[in-house]
């Protein structure tokens, strides 16, 4: 069995030992790799971090026109009951004229509430509420104008502030993440 | 050989003519002469080289976890048991790591004592050698409290309060080693600061190691001098592969410990959370301790056992002067050979003793054991080398492979 394979490899060129050294290579480039894998997770959230990872909010004392931040995942979320004139405000505004074209439905439940993660797509700055050209936030750090549905209009931030993804546990809980 | 390496690539003289790093890696890794029949007990420095690695950087990762606090310590450890990715496992890499690296350095050390390689021209490669393991005792020490349980706080606490053997400052420097008056939050700041700091300290006295080790080169099975050319073999691919080879069969019983039994070289008392008002029933170190820690308490006075024990790492230092025999192989000194194997039996029994509480036969036993240790450095050393009339060595390393070739073929001729 051994002298024919032998014989086929000599002509083909292939030695026993091309076959060993691609083998040997093949195999310590995988244990390398598989070594190197728990020295890079171990810097990914941890399992504590990930238990952390939702948070429920009592929406009760909120009023209409009030808004709340929370901590989330370490990142403040606003959440703002808004009033009529803000979404009526909110849903008339054409797609064309954004920057990040969404409309104000695909980023609320429940038209009153409004729901985002409050970290500018800019260069992670915290907005200010009830500021700016479109009544809504406005990012101090570099000038970026978002409206009342958090989108952004003005200013050098790229994205429309960030929706989590949320749940209506009942009318007045909402558990985000 | 060694010396005239020239870089092919423009890229590799470019940077050869300014910084000859690329010469000096290919003369002393690849085509270092190194004597053609060096054993497998020659294969634990690369192990060893290896040990620091793995302890460096699990070591680095662990340290991202951890948290130098007596209140939170024991908590971030288990943190990294159980929430950190794969946590466990380089936690018990590292833990268990260590007694690899005390095990691969034993057998170093055993090697160079029965082969004679501290020996004149080799002397000062030996006693950097007692220093790193100096530091790697220290270092071993100060990694083992910062778990902080039981364990770690009322091993630290005994062996803090060895200075306080020391008379007249003896509690001055005990406080100020505490920065408190007892062992707490201030003593593991500061030794997770400096458990970090020497492995980078071991790593730099490994390089003059390895340095001073170049200049004679190695020993070998023989003990005697090698002729450049004749006896010597590039040191890549030869040792290279051999060294690549004992490494994973080193590896895989590494494995084994970690993914096996990552706890039976470790005390169970040290899941427990350090207790500043109870002491564990039975206080041991860890194993590659024991037989100094046997040393320890072998000595009924308080300062002598002290100094019995640090005198037992200590006078690996002289062995090069106390042992004057021109002869450095144990193969050729019939004598020698035996105290030898009576100094490894001894260092076995004192590591068991010290597991044994100190009491009755143990006890007996135990202060036999360190009297031998002492008077096998001390009496037997300088002695041997009088009495003992060694066997012809042989003239050249290929000698006895070759001898019996020839006697071989001489009987042929005879008959």
């Amino acid at each position: 069995m051994g002298t024919d394979k032998n014989r086929s490899s000599e002509e083909t060129k292939v030695t026993r030992r091309d076959f060993l050294y691609l083998t040997t290579g093949s195999f310590t480039a995988v244990g390398v790799g598989a070594v190197a894998w728990p020295f890079i997770v171990q810097m990914n959230p941890d399992a504590s971090v990930k238990a952390l990872a939702s948070t429920e909010v009592d929406l009760s004392p909120i009023m209409p026109g009030q808004s709340i931040s929370i901590l989330w995942r370490g990142k403040p979320v606003f959440i703002r009951r808004r009033t009529p004139e803000e979404i009526t405000e909110a849903q008339a505004v054409k797609e064309a004229d954004l920057p990040d074209p969404e409309t104000d439905e695909a980023r609320v439940q429940k038209p009153e509430w409004l729901v985002m993660v409050g970290v500018c797509t800019h260069l992670g700055c915290i907005p200010l509420g009830n500021k700016g050209e479109y009544n809504g936030w406005f990012c101090p750090c570099h000038g970026s104008h978002y409206d009342t549905s958090g989108r952004i209009r003005k200013g050098p931030a790229p994205k429309n502030l960030e929706v989590p993804k949320y749940v209506f546990l009942d009318d007045n809980t909402i558990k985000i993440g | 050989m060694s010396d005239n390496y020239e870089p092919q690539s423009a890229v590799g003289k470019w940077i050869d003519k300014r910084l000859p790093l690329i010469s000096l890696f290919s003369g002393h890794l690849m085509q270092f002469p190194t004597p053609k029949n060096l054993n497998y007990w020659w294969t634990f420095g690369g192990i060893l080289t290896f040990c620091l690695i793995t302890q460096i950087l699990t070591g680095l990762v662990l340290a991202m976890h951890y948290v130098a606090d007596a209140n939170l310590a024991f908590a971030s450890v288990e943190h990294i048991m159980r929430d950190v990715n794969y946590g466990w496992l380089l936690r018990y890499m590292h833990a268990t790591g260590a007694s690899m690296f005390f095990i691969a350095v034993y057998i170093h050390m055993a090697r160079s004592l029965f082969y004679g390689s501290y020996k004149e021209p080799r002397e000062l490669i030996w006693i950097i050698g007692v220093f790193i393991f100096l530091l790697m005792v220290a270092t071993a020490f100060m990694g083992y409290v910062l778990p902080w349980g039981q364990m770690s706080f009322w091993g630290a606490t005994v062996i803090t309060n060895l200075f306080s053997a020391v008379p007249f400052f003896g509690e001055a420097i005990t406080n100020w080693l505490w920065g408190d008056y007892s062992v707490g939050s201030a003593l593991l700041t500061r030794f997770f600061t400096l458990h970090y700091l020497m492995p980078f300290l071991i790593f730099g006295l490994v390089i003059l190691h390895i340095w001073a080790l170049h200049v004679p080169g190695n020993n070998n099975p023989e003990g005697i001098d090698v002729i450049k050319g004749q006896d010597t073999v590039p040191f890549h691919p030869h040792y290279v592969v051999k060294d690549v080879f004992a490494l994973v069969v080193f590896m895989i019983v590494f494995a084994g410990f970690v993914f096996f039994s990552p706890n039976i070289l470790g005390h169970s008392d040290n899941y427990i959370q350090a207790n500043a008002l109870q002491t564990p029933e039975h206080i041991v170190p860890e194993w590659y301790f024991l037989p100094f820690y046997a040393v320890l308490r072998a000595i009924p006075d308080k300062l002598g056992g002290v100094i019995a024990m640090v005198s037992a790492i200590a006078i690996l230092a002289f062995i090069p002067w106390l042992d004057h025999s021109k002869v450095r192989s144990a193969k050729y000194r019939p004598l020698y050979k035996q105290f030898y194997w009576l100094l490894i039996f001894d260092f076995i029994l004192l590591g068991y003793l010290g597991a044994q509480p100190a009491t009755g036969i143990y006890l007996i036993l135990g202060r036999l054991a360190t009297l031998y240790y002492f008077l096998h450095f001390l009496l037997v050393m300088p002695l041997v080398g009088y009495i003992e009339k060694p066997k012809p060595l042989p003239k050249s390393i290929s000698e006895p492979v070759l001898s019996n070739e020839e006697q071989q073929a001489k009987a042929n001729l005879a008959t």
